[in-house]
This record gives structure tokens, C-alpha cells and sequence, in this order.
């Protein structure tokens, strides 16, 4: 038997033949649609990918490649991000796997544990990394953001965004934007008082921070009394949206602390439940539009800001798209943050309308008495889709769901609960089953007369639903739509959809038996495209069938 | 018999053609016998853990198993701070006898593994120095995000394995190698041939860190033929007794990105 010769050829050490995941491929992201290659897909966050390989002709024929199951229990909300070839995927509490998207299998795995005492309000979740260069980036539920090879899976550096022992914690996708990875953090039930943050990709550096509650001195600061806004919340849990040409990131910013008692804290409570626009190389706040001021239902604007250039009243304009936990679907003018247009998209009575300028007129409802949409919003963070083609927005909704607010007042102490009293969920009878912020059971144990999804197919220029397609229980899962016009999603049922998004016509349906809590991606290997979606514990990857 | 079995056969017998596994011969300081580490290990129980711990790390900056101290690096420093006491008193002078001394001392050179093999932690300067030269060991190694990640990667070697094991992996590299990290040949139908780090592996599916830097992954049956080595890619350079005990100490002192 002959034995090769171990020689590895130093020549070829010399430079990686890697292609780097370079801040302008990121750019060109839709022009790659054989990658993913940001948690939305792109900076635009739609989305929405050229792939045509699958269509509604052969959707139906599509197969089974690969699972990969989750050794961790917990709704697992992580979407993938796939370049060169190598996907990238969190799992619970803080793991980086690099999984190869043809088979399935691991070529590496790197684990942070975060500290014992990491304090997060509604589980230990992380929806995924951000990709630059040779590296992968991911947020810790201890609010750290670490720096890991790309090739190996290697740690490079740990840097400290917030205070793991006042409840800082970090569960999104971070975002790459030129040198600098950026990060919010949360902590909107504990008192912290929220933050975006920039780091150096190459050193894991400060570069800019800016605080979504202003200190005193600062404009918005006049919209906090007393002590408030050290302590008012104001969290960013999902991952922003970047227009280069205006040199923008945008985020959503969440609740103000306590979540429930907004007469705790008088005022506007700038800028909880905003979308902030910040400069991507100084973090200054260039503009805000505040969707529910002096919020007490915590309807959190932590939606990803949707971006599109489309021809709006006979005029191109750069906007931004944005169906709102408030129930409130806006359109916003990305470049000033002019409000356009809002209309309700579920049944809203905390307000009853919004004036000129997009400011809700409230309607408190009394004591006893069900607000509509409920705690856990209209819609979510579940991640929206825009298909430049349909020219549609869609997203999902939930629908007849209210809660029965008891606000109370609450103290604050630092790293503990700060959440000014608390709520029920309105069921068809007193103690009857509501809806839970999360499925743990394959029995579904109430029923669709308190809260069921929706998943609505808006018109941008009117506000108007042009179909919707509804489940039986309510949704947490994000959209993919495809050049085909194939829109993909799933639900807390365990199927996965694909409907034409056009009409919204369900052409395919597959059981996955667990919660979809994430947004499926597509991608493409070798000339293959193929659909993952992470369903319970089981990330699984579909494709047509081979000839 | 299809080219699939073949090249599951080849692997095999590649792996059977080689020598049978052989402890390596008694390494380092040969003055140390198994009989002195286990007297050692006797007097740490009753005269050192209390302070230092029953894994040697409880004092801040010391970590006496993994050969980590403030300012002690030889034998005879070892000897002066057991004996003469260090910390301004606080670390007390003990009286050992000759026997007791040596033992303690082979106690701790050997990670505190009555079994092992007493390591000398040489001058870390003179480590790097070499890992960067003539040892060619940055040639495959990736240290704290430079070279090359064609070997595995060892920023954060020192705070992972003993003394014992990193001595052991520079005298007899087969034996210590992770078997996960075993080096791969193969050669695709298109009769491309792969040389690279073995990752990951399963019955149909083989992943691999291709030499190139490439993640790669391979369906077996897809294979020409699939080979694996006890042996690492690149065996370390010949060293005597003073090179592998800096390279030790070298090696001790990569503690990782934190």
C-alpha cells in the first residue's frame, strides 16, 4: 500500500484564496443572491431575492435536502446568513456554527457562555451574526459582541457593550456597515437606558455610541421629568437598515420603562417607540419620527425598517416602510423622516387616530376595559418582506387580540424587573386561555377568537390590504419573497407556506411540527437553490428534486 | 467494488500501515522519577493547597498546574521561593528536605499528574523566537488572528492543555494530535486533489479546512479516493531538551483573545 507524501504546499499559505466578505459585496448584496449575506438579506432589508430557480410551478415539487437539529431547547429565532458557500447560524444561548448548505454538516462550532446572571424578559434567544471580511460577528446575552474567524471559529475579540449586571443584553444580529459592526442592546423590562453601538470590525474598539433616551442639555431630553430618563428603557433588539447614499442606519427603538404605567413617566419619553436615523460613521442622530408617544402597552418600534425606492404621488422618492407593534402601518420619507401616510392595519382603540403628522390621537380605554392590538402588538420584530416586484409589503399580523392593561406604580432597582404593573390577555370568558408569548406545547390550547395571524399583503401607497392570508394561531415568523413572486413564511403551527404573492394563493404547504419563529432564506450552491427555515429544533433546507 | 468502497478501503489501510502507537520516551528533565511526583503530590496536598488550591490556581496570577507564575521561571527559582517564603510573608517559608523538594518540584513541572512526565518550562523570549523561526511553527499556526489557519489555530493553547501535553505534542506530535485535526488527502472524479485539516466526518460526508483555506465538504461516494494520517501535515523540527522547554513556555503564555 502506498502512502502519500504529507506535504502541504507552503506556497499556497501565503495568501487565503477566500474571496473577503467585503463592505461592497455587502453593498451589491442583491446583485449575489447565491448568498445572504445580512440578517435581512441586504441593507435594504426586504428581503427579497432574485432566485428564480424555484417557482410556482415546481414550488410544489420541492424536496428535502437536510435537517440540522438544535441540541439546545427554546424558540429559536436565528436566521441564517450564507456566504461563499459556508452558512453562518447562532443557536441558544451564544453558538456560532459554520454548516455547510449542501449536506447540513458542521465544520466548526464556537461557544460563548454567557454569565450566570444575563437577565433577558422572554428567553435566552439570538437571531444571528453579521458577516465582514474574514470575521462573524455576534451579540451575547451578557451584552458583548465578539469577533470570530470566519474560516475557523476562532474567538478575536470579546468586547463589553453594556452592563451584564444591570440587565444589559444583546439578542440581535448585529449589523456590518464599511469598517464597523453595530449593535443594540436590551433590556427594556430592567431600567436600562438604551443605546447604539459601533465598534471597529478589525479591533473590537468604541467608535460611536448614541444613547435612544437624550441626557439633559440634549434636544428630547425636555420629554423625561426627573430621574426618568436614566432609567427609561428605550431598547434596540433588532437589527437596522443602511442607506448609503444618505450615509444612514436606521433603527427601531423600544419600549419606555416602566412598560405598563406610562403615568409613572410624564411625557413624551423621546425615543422610545421611534425610529432613529443615525450617521453610520458618528452615530449622530440626524433624524427621529416617534411612533406611540408616552407608550404604557409596550408596543416596542422594534420592526425592521423596511427601505424602497418607489414612485410615490407622480415622485421618486426614498421611503421607508414600517407596520408597527401599535397596530399603525406608516410610510416615512427615509431622507428626513417626513411622515407620509398611516393607517391601522387590526382593530386599534388605544388611539383613534393619527393627526397630520403621524401623532396618535390617544384614547386610553378605562380601567377593566381591552386595548386593542394587545401586549404583544399588531404585528412584531418578525421581519417584513418588500418585493419591488408586486410592489407589495407584507408582514405578519395578529389579528382580535387585546389585553387588559393594570399599570401600577413600580420602583426602580437597578438590574431587576422594572415593568409598572401588569396585564391579561381578554379570552372569550374570564380565565379562559389567551395567547402566550410563546408556543411550548404541540396542543393548542386556546382559541383563534383571542388572537390569530394574519399575514397582510399591503399596498404602501394606500395603506390598503390587498389579501391576506390567516392561520388559526398567531404568527411570530418573518417573510421571504423571491423574483418568481413566491412568498415564503411559516407560524407557531409548524407549517411552512409559499404563496403567490401576487394573490396570495397557498401553492404549498409543508408540516415542520415545530414553531417558526424566524424568517426562511433562500441561496444557492453549485446551481441549486435551495429554502431553509428553522421549524421547533430543526433547521431544515429544501430544494427541487435532482433529474 | 465502486470507487466509494475503495476509497473508504484505502483509508483504512493507510491508517493500519502505520506504526503502532508508542508512549514517548521519559522527556524533559530526567531527574524527576515517578517516584518523586508522587511524594510531590503527597506534600502539596498537605503543605501548598490550602493557599494555592487543589488545582494550583487559587492565588491571583499563578496557576501552579499549567506552569503559570509571577516571576518564577527555572527549577532553582522554584527551590529559593519554597524555601525562603515570597509575597512579602505572604507566602511562608517551608522546610523541605532535599527528597521532599525535589518531589514538590516534580509535582508541579508535572502539571500535578502522578502519572506524567515532569516538564521544564524553559524562557518564553526564546519560545517566540523560535515558534517564529527557525521552528518554521507560524509556517502553519495562527496565533491571535495571524498565519495561517491551515493548522490549528493556537491563540488560546496555554490556557487549554497542561504543560505535560504541549511537551508531548512537540516530542511526539501523532500521538498527541487531536484526532478530529487529522490530515486528509483526497482526490475528487474531477481528479482534483485536496490536501487539508479534517473537521468534521460522518459515514457519507467528510469536512474539511482545505489547504487553500477553503471549508470544504465532500460526499464520499463522490470520491476517487479519500486518505487520513495519524501524522500532522509538517512534523516539528528536531530540538533539544533547552528549545522545547522555552517552546513550552512560549506556548503557556497564549492565553487567547481575553
Amino acid at each position: 500500500m502506498k502512502r502519500f507524501a504529507w506535504t502541504i504546499l507552503l506556497a499556497l499559505l501565503a495568501a487565503p484564496a477566500y474571496a473577503q466578505i467585503s463592505y461592497e459585496r455587502i453593498l451589491q448584496a442583491e446583485n449575489e443572491p447565491e448568498s445572504w449575506l445580512t440578517y435581512n438579506g441586504g441593507y435594504m432589508s426586504q428581503r427579497y431575492s432574485r432566485l428564480t430557480q424555484i417557482d410556482q410551478d415546481n414550488v410544489g415539487d420541492l424536496e428535502l435536502r437536510w435537517l440540522l437539529q438544535n441540541q439546545v431547547f427554546g424558540a429559536w429565532q436565528s436566521s441564517p446568513i450564507v456566504a461563499d458557500g459556508v452558512m453562518y447560524l447562532t443557536e441558544r444561548p451564544n453558538s456560532i456554527m459554520a454548516v455547510d448548505p449542501v449536506t447540513g454538516r458542521v465544520f466548526w462550532k464556537y461557544v460563548h457562555t454567557p454569565a450566570d446572571n444575563a437577565l433577558v424578559c422572554c428567553g435566552a434567544n439570538n437571531r444571528g451574526v453579521a458577516v465582514l471580511g474574514d470575521r462573524v460577528f455576534m451579540g451575547t446575552l451578557d451584552a458583548r459582541l465578539v469577533a470570530v474567524d470566519r474560516i475557523n471559529g476562532e474567538l478575536l475579540w470579546d468586547a463589553e457593550v453594556g452592563d451584564v449586571n444591570l440587565a444589559y443584553s444583546i439578542t440581535m444580529a448585529p449589523l456590518a456597515v464599511k469598517d464597523k459592526i453595530i449593535v443594540g442592546v436590551g433590556g427594556g423590562e430592567f431600567g436600562i437606558r438604551g443605546y447604539v453601538a459601533a465598534y471597529y470590525a478589525e479591533t473590537g474598539e468604541l467608535a460611536w455610541k448614541t444613547y435612544t433616551i437624550p441626557a439633559p442639555g440634549e434636544p428630547g431630553h425636555e420629554t423625561w421629568e426627573g430621574d426618568d430618563w436614566q432609567y427609561g428603557g428605550a431598547p434596540v433588539w433588532i437589527t437596522g437598515s443602511f442607506d448609503p447614499e444618505e450615509n444612514l442606519t436606521y433603527w427601531g427603538v423600544g419600549n419606555p420603562g416602566p412598560d405598563w404605567n406610562a403615568a409613572q413617566r410624564p411625557g413624551d419619553n423621546l425615543y422610545s417607540d421611534s425610529v432613529i436615523a443615525l450617521d453610520a460613521d458618528t452615530g449622530e442622530l440626524r433624524w427621529y419620527f416617534q411612533f406611540t408617544p408616552n407608550d404604557g402597552y409596550d408596543y416596542d418600534a422594534v420592526q425592521v425598517p423596511v427601505l424602497a425606492d418607489i414612485e410615490w404621488q407622480g415622485e421618486q422618492r426614498k421611503l421607508m416602510f414600517w407596520a408597527n407593534r401599535n397596530g399603525y402601518f406608516y410610510v416615512l420619507d427615509r431622507t428626513d423622516g417626513e411622515y407620509l401616510l398611516g393607517s391601522p392595519f387590526v382593530r386599534v382603540n388605544w388611539s383613534s387616530g393619527l393627526d397630520e403628522n403621524g401623532r396618535p390621537i390617544p384614547t386610553p380605554q378605562p380601567e377593566g376595559m381591552p386595548t386593542w392590538p394587545g401586549n404583544q402588538g399588531g404585528t412584531n420584530w418578525y421581519p417584513p418582506s418588500w418585493s419591488p416586484r408586486t410592489e407589495l409589503f407584507y408582514f405578519s399580523a395578529w389579528e382580535d387580540y387585546a389585553t387588559i392593561y393594570e399599570p401600577e406604580e413600580s420602583e426602580y432597582v437597578p438590574g431587576r424587573a422594572f415593568l409598572g404593573g401588569g396585564f391579561d390577555v381578554l379570552t372569550p370568558a374570564p380565565g379562559a386561555p389567551g395567547v402566550g408569548i410563546g408556543r411550548t406545547n404541540p396542543i393548542n390550547n386556546w382559541t383563534d377568537e383571542v388572537g390569530h395571524a394574519s399575514l397582510k399583503a399591503l399596498d404602501p401607497r394606500t395603506g390598503e390590504e390587498v389579501w391576506e392570508f390567516e392561520q388559526f394561531d398567531v404568527s411570530d415568523s418573518g417573510m421571504l419573497t423571491t423574483a418568481t413572486d413566491l412568498l415564503f413564511t411559516g407560524g407557531r403551527e409548524g407549517y411552512i407556506h409559499a404563496l403567490d404573492a401576487t394573490s396570495g394563493d397557498l401553492l404549498w404547504k409543508k408540516n415542520l411540527g415545530g414553531q417558526i419563529v424566524m424568517a426562511p432564506i433562500t441561496y444557492m450552491v453549485d446551481g441549486i437553490q435551495y429554502l431553509s427555515f428553522i421549524s421547533g429544533h430543526v433547521l431544515a433546507s429544501f430544494a427541487l428534486p435532482e433529474d | 467494488m465502486n470507487r466509494a468502497k475503495f476509497g473508504a478501503s484505502v483509508m483504512l489501510l493507510a491508517m493500519l500501515a502505520l506504526p503502532p502507537l508508542a508512549r514517548p520516551q521519559a522527556v524533559g528533565d530526567h531527574q524527576y522519577t515517578s517516584e518523586a511526583i508522587e511524594l510531590g503530590s503527597r506534600i502539596y496536598t498537605s503543605q501548598c493547597a490550602l493557599c494555592h488550591g487543589p488545582q494550583g490556581a487559587l492565588v491571583d496570577g499563578i496557576d501552579l498546574r499549567l506552569g503559570i507564575f509571577r516571576g518564577v521561571a527555572s527549577d532553582e527559582d522554584l527551590r529559593r521561593v519554597i524555601a525562603e517564603g515570597s509575597g512579602e510573608g505572604q507566602m511562608p517559608a517551608t522546610a523541605l528536605g532535599e527528597n521532599e523538594m525535589e518531589g514538590i518540584i516534580a509535582y508541579i513541572r508535572a502539571g500535578f499528574d502522578p502519572e506524567g512526565v515532569a516538564v521544564r518550562i524553559g524562557d518564553a523570549a526564546r519560545g517566540e523566537e523560535l515558534f517564529y523561526g527557525r521552528g518554521g511553527c507560524a509556517d502553519c499556526h495562527r496565533v491571535n488572528g495571524e498565519g495561517p489557519r491551515t493548522a490549528p489555530d493556537l491563540s488560546d493553547i496555554g490556557a487549554i492543555r497542561t504543560p505535560a501535553v504541549l511537551q508531548l505534542n512537540l516530542l511526539d506530535p501523532a500521538a498527541a494530535l487531536m484526532p478530529i485535526n487529522r490530515a486528509v488527502r483526497l482526490v475528487t472524479f474531477d481528479e482534483e486533489v485536496v490536501s487539508g485539516r479534517r473537521l468534521n466526518e460522518d459515514t457519507h460526508t467528510v469536512q474539511v479546512l482545505d489547504s487553500a483555506e477553503r471549508l470544504r465538504s465532500f460526499a464520499k461516494a463522490e470520491l476517487g479516493s479519500f486518505e487520513i494520517s495519524r501524522e500532522p501535515s509538517k512534523p516539528p523540527i528536531d530540538m533539544n531538551e533547552e528549545e522545547v522547554a522555552d517552546l513550552v513556555a512560549f506556548l503557556l503564555t497564549l492565553r487567547g483573545a481575553l
